[in-house]
């Protein structure tokens, strides 16, 4: 039996690289041996994807991108086709588990600096996932055709209204009809089924054979190449990928796994964040909701994108804030000027800031899910801000924290003061 | 470990604080709904209801009768008692009443009903169904206290009464107060609206109490599997420490 | 690296235990996948049994009825026609009705019918899946030796009027017999018989 896997593998091996390919992704892939907790989401991330293309195929098989027909083709794969509910529950949580990983893996990048030279490229491979994640989300919300589906895609292809000039054609263009219609969510399902996963694998593709050209990053922020074993030119400080963390991995996907699965089975709409109640009526488009948010991943730029307050008689700047809120992080790799990459040997400065940083975007992402008059407003004697809603006013605040933790970062980070980095990884 | 504990903090408040952060609802104060979904004869009696007062109206189309059995009724026992129109169990829960004519008469279509508890909520529906009060400025000559100028008319004041809304003007409160009794007690009446609401609740996510036993056994075998990866990491990480 | 401390045996089972455990998860995982592809709620419906008024078919004609999409034949065959049926035995690919697959144990009987002027066929080839014509009556354009029964337009398959192919046809086998039970006298349900629904 053994001799004739070996002599497979060699035929194998003969016309198509595998041996040599595994030898560089798994076995002989020499990752620093000091990874934490926050290095699980990278992996977590790709079993994400894979997770949702495989729902989404099973999806596409009974989902039917017509406006007449969509609504109760998604009920239909609910109640009628046997276990689609399970099926639908896993693509729609894995949507906003995927961003829950996705925002972890990038906060790690904070963390430690793994956006820094030489893994500029990796990064903005990263961003470029982000976007098309992005883009995703927000075409596929579309499908099932509820209220919630309807209104979003009304309300964010009208932003592209606000750019000058050619703004109007442009969310012509994009609806394929003077409204949001069965053209618009026939292109949706277009993009969201093909046009966006082919982007998203190859971004992905590219984004793991970057960072296996330049090796991985750690939580202290060393390059292991630089010590490197005199005999056999292996990092002192590395492990081979596999087996050591293919098996820590494991572990990652299993406590993964059981958060998935309970959220599955037991709050598959997570109190409204998941899915949300509006989206349980069919698109009526002479009746918007009371209230409508986007999905609990947008809220934060759609908090800034309120908070900027029209100019000149036009919503394009608040446009352009939400666009630059996501797009900021690509720059990252040039705005940090510190000499060291982790946080573990950074000032006390940039915690700061990074502090500030994390509380903007969690306080944002609570003001999006909520109608800007929820705190009320402040009282007309109140200077400058009276009249106001006081949510608006607190948006604008956390919008300026959030922009300048980027903007002042050239700053901030070259006169911090940093601590010894040192020569081999800490335990 | 100071870096590590605020990174685990921030994890830790990402996580509890997502469901916390609830809604803030606007409108009127609802009622909680007294209801079981394992209440199988609760259940029973709702989709009798739902069939006799709800089916002639709005549709459920996305359900289908002999999803009944999941309740505990016996295919021949749908088709005996609950089905008057239709012919197979397998048959959806259709209306004939063209949604043209709906509109006509009512002013409005009146919604299809399969998922209508996942929109509004059981509360809101047990607060609906208990809200109605005698309004001669509507064409119904009914009104609400959860849904202001509704259009449906109160297809159940036989059997709860007729209620009229006082108002308070110096605490600008309002209460519902039953005028003329109808053929059940409040209590009676309150019971039959739980009953059809616990149905509602169950008819939109048919599957649901049946699909949290299955997620019991698979939290537990995953529970297995982090348990051996636990010692499978630990045993392989044994070289490296 | 304190690589002779390796308890093999110990690694060895938790790789097995994990790997035993993580094989179980795939195959529970691919069920709900799989079983999304068999015949939804919606098909199933659409496929229970239904009901046809035998009474009104003349003796030598048939009527059709849909079930599961597909043409179900119900002959009602005149005196003649069955005193017909055992002369050409010699004739069929299965007279006997060997392949006990195309009818229910109650049809395995020389009319192929639980009342014996009363045929049920599902009219579908079993060549290719084309439907044949009824050529009911002897003779004809099928020429002089025809008995009466079915010629598939697609590629000249022949039954006879129990359904039994004849030698020399692509059908390599006999048409097959729904499961069904007469609920009254003049009424037979097409899809469920005394085992229950099909």
């Amino acid at each position: 039996m053994q001799k004739y896997l070996t002599c497979l593998l060699g035929w194998v091996d003969e016309r198509f690289p595998l041996t040599s390919n595994i030898k560089t992704h798994l076995t002989e892939y020499y990752a620093p041996k000091n990874f934490n907790f926050w290095y699980f989401f990278g992996s977590l991330a790709l079993m994400v994807l894979v997770m949702q293309i495989l729902t989404g195929i099973f999806l596409t098989m009974n989902y039917k991108p017509d406006a007449d027909l969509a609504f109760a083709s998604v009920e239909y794969i609910m109640r009628d086709v046997s276990w689609g509910r399970l099926i639908r529950y896993m693509h729609s949580t894995g949507a906003s588990m995927f961003f829950v990983v996705v925002y972890m893996h990038m906060f790690r990048g904070l963390l430690y600096g793994s956006y820094r030279t030489p893994r500029e490229l990796i990064w903005l491979f990263g961003v470029g996932i982000f976007l098309a994640l992005m883009g995703e989300a927000f075409f596929g919300y579309l499908l099932p055709w509820g209220q919630m589906s309807y209104w979003g895609a009304q309300v964010i292809i009208n932003l592209f209204t606000s750019i000058p000039f050619v703004g109007p054609d442009i969310s012509l263009w994009l609806r394929g009809d003077y409204t949001v219609s069965d053209a618009t969510l026939n292109r949706f399902f277009a993009f969201h089924v093909i046009a966006l996963p082919l982007v998203l694998l190859g971004l992905v593709a590219a984004h793991i054979i970057a960072l296996h050209e330049v090796g991985s990053n750690n939580p202290d922020g060393i390059e292991i190449k630089e010590k490197k074993d005199k005999k056999t030119g292996i990092p002192l400080d590395g492990i081979p990928f596999h087996p050591y963390y293919t098996v820590k991995d494991l572990v990652g996907v299993s406590v993964f796994l059981i958060v998935f699965s309970a959220i599955i089975f037991f709050a598959p709409e997570m109190g409204g964040y998941f899915l949300e109640a509006n989206n349980f009526i069919p698109a009526d488009p002479f009746k918007t909701p009371p209230h409508i948010a986007p999905v609990w991943y947008f809220t934060p730029y759609y908090s800034i994108l309120r908070a900027v307050p029209p100019m000149m008689n036009s919503q394009f700047p608040g446009v352009v804030a939400m666009g630059l809120s996501v797009v900021l992080f690509a720059f990252l790799p040039w705005l940090d000027r510190s000499p060291v990459k982790s946080i573990r040997y950074r000032g006390s400065l940039y915690k700061r800031f990074l502090a500030a940083f994390v509380v903007s975007f969690i306080v944002l992402g609570y003001l999006g899910t909520e109608p800007s008059n929820v705190w009320g407003q402040f009282g007309s004697g109140v200077p400058i801000v009276g009249g106001l809603d006081r949510a608006t006013v607190v948006a604008r605040i956390f919008g300026l924290i959030y922009f300048a933790f980027f903007i002042l970062m050239p700053w901030y980070t070259k006169i911090d003061k940093t601590k010894p980095v040192p020569e081999r990884l800490t335990a | 470990m100071r870096k590590m504990m605020f990174s685990r903090f921030l994890l830790v408040f990402f996580f509890i604080a997502m469901p916390l952060l609830t809604f803030a609802s606007e409108g009127p104060v609802l009622d909680h709904a007294p209801i079981d979904p394992n209440n199988k004869e609760s259940l029973q009696r709702g989709a009798k209801y739902f069939v006799n007062y709800c089916l002639n109206c709005h549709s459920a189309a996305y359900m289908r009768y002999n999803r009944l059995t999941d309740i505990g009724l016996t295919e021949s026992q749908i088709k005996d008692n609950l089905m008057f129109a239709s012919e197979k169990v397998g048959d959806l829960m259709t209306v004939t009443m063209p949604k043209k004519d709906a509109k006509a008469w009512f002013g409005a279509a009146p919604p299809d009903l399969s998922v209508e508890a996942r929109a509004r909520g059981a509360d809101w529906l047990y607060s609906y169904l208990r809200g109605f009060y005698r309004d001669d400025s509507r064409p119904t000559g009914w009104n609400n206290t959860v849904y202001d100028k509704v259009a449906m008319p109160h297809i159940l004041w036989q059997l709860q009464g007729q209620q009229v809304l006082k108002v308070d003007e110096k605490t600008d409160s309002h209460t519902l107060v039953l005028d003329k009794p109808g053929s059940l007690s409040p209590a009676e009446y309150d019971q039959m609206v739980a009953d059809l609401v616990n149905y509602l609740v169950f008819m939109a996510e048919p599957f649901k109490e049946r699909d949290k036993t299955l997620g019991l056994f698979v939290l537990l075998f995953l529970s297995g599997m982090f348990v051996l990866t636990y010692y499978l990491k630990k045993e392989f990480w044994k070289d490296i420490h | 690296m304190a690589n002779q401390e390796v308890d093999k045996g110990k690694r060895r089972f938790l790789i097995a235990a994990t790997s035993a455990a993580g094989g179980v998860a795939a195959v529970a995982v691919a069920v709900p996948f799989v079983s999304s592809m068999m015949p939804s709620e919606r098909a199933k419906a659409a496929g229970a049994p239904v009901d046809a008024d035998v009474s009104k078919i003349e003796p030598g004609a048939m009527i059709i009825v849909e079930w599961r999409s597909k043409p179900v034949w119900i002959i009602n065959r005149s005196k003649e026609m069955l005193d017909l049926l055992g002369n050409h035995n010699d004739k069929l690919s299965d007279p006997m009705l060997e392949v006990v697959s195309q009818q229910p144990d109650y049809c395995n009987n020389p009319a192929r019918s639980l009342k014996s002027n009363l045929m049920v066929l599902v009219g579908i080839c079993t060549h290719l899946g084309c439907s044949p014509s009824p050529k009911l009556q002897t003779g004809g354009d099928m020429g002089p030796d025809w008995p009466g029964g079915f010629f598939c337009p697609c590629h000249g398959s022949k039954f006879d009027l129990a359904g039994r192919v004849f030698k020399g046809s692509p059908a390599p086998i006999n048409l097959v017999v729904p499961p069904h039970k007469y609920i009254s006298e003049t009424v037979v349900r097409i899809g469920e018989d005394g085992k229950g629904a099909a």
